[in-house]
């Protein structure tokens, strides 16, 4: 039986849900709007809000400072690559676990999850020691490796729920069918996934992109992705806020367009398996 | 084609033995079911078979050919399973032509396999659709169609009507039986329904903890059973069983007496017994009467319009010739 709920209650966490959406938005918000602003008037007290000169000029001054399509280019084939990669990897992993499972498949799991858990820092070292060594800083493979093996627990996790769900009739109807077990994953199984792919691929296109730890440690221009061009704009003299601001809009720019078309998908994705 | 021959096959999965040891020959074009409790191996069986699980040891043959080792694309046998297993995210048409097209085909003459098949199961009607948009029926059918497309050696239904409603199951069944008649391919049926197995199989395989229990013709596990379990299988409402002094005095440990082989009367006879519930099916009515002669209550048949109801005395007179003896290990004594 459905729960009554009072109009003034329903009015209250209405109030409550928006104020809790802004809060989350704000700082997005406020970047947006400091990016229009002169440098003056980004650090002016009282805050100004939308009752300012609106400019294009840390737009073009970072246009003129900095190559943005080259940290672009560099974010897309690090946040793709890595990711095509992962498929490649966790697509076969999920379906070993999903469908023949042992007595310490969950085990496996976790313990690959549990590598999420490490701080990350405290294998700088190694992982910047191994790349000198293999003359791989600086360089996208190096970082595209990094990316995917970082994010590759996360990937198999999801695409195992996912696949959990198929019954595995189908795929022995396809095998009883003469489906060879290539045909198998991409004949019947990938193509009943896509939903779940979808959702892998974009929180790991997301969390790539996004990705400043190692991005940061491990480039200096050539592979530097958007997490170090806004980096740059923190310099030594003092912030200039407008500038950063701008830069950051156009570094999360492309990936919040990719994200707010995709919310049904990303939710679905991060969900999935919860319920039943 | 088609026939199938298991030589001391054995299953288990660590320690847990499902098929201990099992000899069984199917014939070319026989219809052959798998019947037994849930838990009995016969899914296993049938998934042995396939090739879908492998043996632990001994042989399957397939037409005479050692098949343990191959896998289940080269056996030559199309299997149906319980959920249908279609593929979602094809089309009706795709669905079928999927074995054809995995064995490389060429499109011309998948477009005539699976029209015939599609014509053969009326599925026209519904070809350019995805098995999401389709009744239960209907993807039963599509799953028939996908096998009979192959053109197999023999075909595997595993449990395949357990998941339509009671009025589409048995039009299902008929229309697998005269599927078997038209194309007299070799078929291997699993269920749990002795109702299935008695209408549709050539051969009854009854199996009971991995071990076969009796084979033969559905007339014949009817008026011979082996032993009380397949005594107590087939058959629908069940066999009484009734053991102690009635049973002495037929030189038997246990007897037993179908339902329908028991002569009912309001006057003398030569058990008798209380009505506790009398169930009307219209052509007959079924009572089950509480009876000195057996701890269980007794299922005897009566016409539909026999007049009794609850608390009711009547006697019960068993045929003579249909009482089945069985001795202390339960085996039927002839």
């Amino acid at each position: 039986m459905a729960r009554k709920v009072s109009t003034g209650r329903k009015i209250g966490m209405t109030i409550l849900a928006w104020a809790v959406g802004l809060l989350i938005f704000f700082p997005i918000l406020w970047t947006f709007l400091t990016s229009f602003k002169t440098e003056l008037a980004a650090i002016s007290i009282p805050p100004q809000f939308v009752s300012f000169d609106w400019t294009l000029e840390n737009y073009e001054a970072i246009q003129t400072q900095s190559n943005y399509f080259h940290f672009m280019m560099n974010s897309i084939i690090l946040a793709l690559g890595s990711t095509a990669l992962g498929l490649i990897f966790a697509i076969p992993a999920a379906w070993a676990m999903a469908f023949s499972p042992t007595k310490r498949t969950k085990d496996i799991l976790l313990w690959m999850l549990s590598t999420k858990m490490l701080p990350a820092v405290g294998v700088l070292i190694p992982i910047y020691l191994l790349f000198i060594r293999f003359g791989l800083l600086d360089s996208r493979l190096g970082l595209i490796v990094v990316l995917f093996l970082i994010n590759l627990p996360i990937m198999v996790w999801m695409l195992y729920t996912y696949f959990k769900e198929i019954p595995v009739d189908i795929l022995e109807a396809a095998r009883m069918d003469g489906a060879t077990l290539r045909q198998e994953i991409t004949k019947v199984l990938a193509p009943m996934a896509v939903p779940g792919i979808a959702s892998t691929v974009l929180l790991n296109v997301i969390l790539s992109w996004n990705e400043a730890f190692w991005t940061l440690n491990l480039t200096t221009s050539s592979a530097a992705p958007l997490t170090a061009f806004i980096a740059s704009f923190s310099s030594p003299q003092g912030n200039f806020y407008a500038k950063l601001s701008a830069a950051s809009m156009l570094a999360i720019a492309p990936i919040l367009i990719v994200g707010w078309f995709s919310q049904k998908q990303l939710v679905r994705g991060l969900t999935f398996g919860a319920v039943k | 084609m088609g026939q199938i021959q298991l030589r001391s096959v054995r299953k288990a999965f660590g320690d847990v033995v499902i098929i201990p040891d099992l000899d069984l020959k199917i014939e070319e074009g026989e219809f052959v079911v798998f019947v037994g409790p849930s838990g009995c191996g016969k899914s296993t069986l049938l998934r042995l078979i396939a090739g879908l699980e492998d043996t632990t040891s001994g042989t399957i043959e397939i037409d005479g050919v050692d098949a343990t080792g191959l896998p289940p694309a080269q056996r030559r046998l199309a299997m149906v399973f319980q959920s249908y297993a279609l593929y979602p995210h094809m089309s009706v048409r795709k669905n079928i032509a999927f074995p054809l097209m995995m064995a490389k085909m060429d499109k011309a003459q998948i477009k005539a396999r699976v029209d015939n098949a599609a014509k053969i199961l009326n599925l026209d009607s519904y070809i350019d659709r995805r098995p999401g948009q389709l009744s239960g029926g209907q993807r039963q059918r599509v799953a028939i169609g996908r096998a009979i497309v192959r053109e197999p050696a023999a075909f595997l239904f595993d449990e395949p009507l357990s998941n339509l409603d009671a009025a589409l199951r048995v039009g299902m069944r008929l229309e697998i039986s005269e599927l078997h008649q038209r194309l007299k391919t070799t078929m291997v049926y699993v269920t749990h329904d002795q109702v299935e197995a008695m209408t549709m199989a050539d051969k009854i395989v009854v199996l009971r903890a991995g071990n076969i229990e009796q084979v033969g013709s559905p007339l014949e596990l009817y008026s011979n059973p082996r032993n009380t379990f397949v005594a107590g299988f087939i058959g629908s409402p069940k066999m009484n069983l009734i053991g102690g002094a009635e049973a002495k005095k037929y030189n038997a440990h246990t007897i037993g007496v179908r339902p329908e082989h028991v002569r009912i009367s309001t006057g003398e006879g030569l058990w008798t017994g209380v009505v506790k519930v009398s169930e009307h099916l219209g052509s007959d009515t079924f009572l089950h009467v509480d009876s000195p002669v057996s701890d269980e209550p007794l299922t005897v048949r009566a016409d539909g319009e026999f007049p009794v109801k609850h608390g009711d005395r009547i006697s019960m007179t068993p045929q003579d010739d249909k009482i089945h003896r069985f001795d202390a290990e339960g085996l039927a004594v002839r």
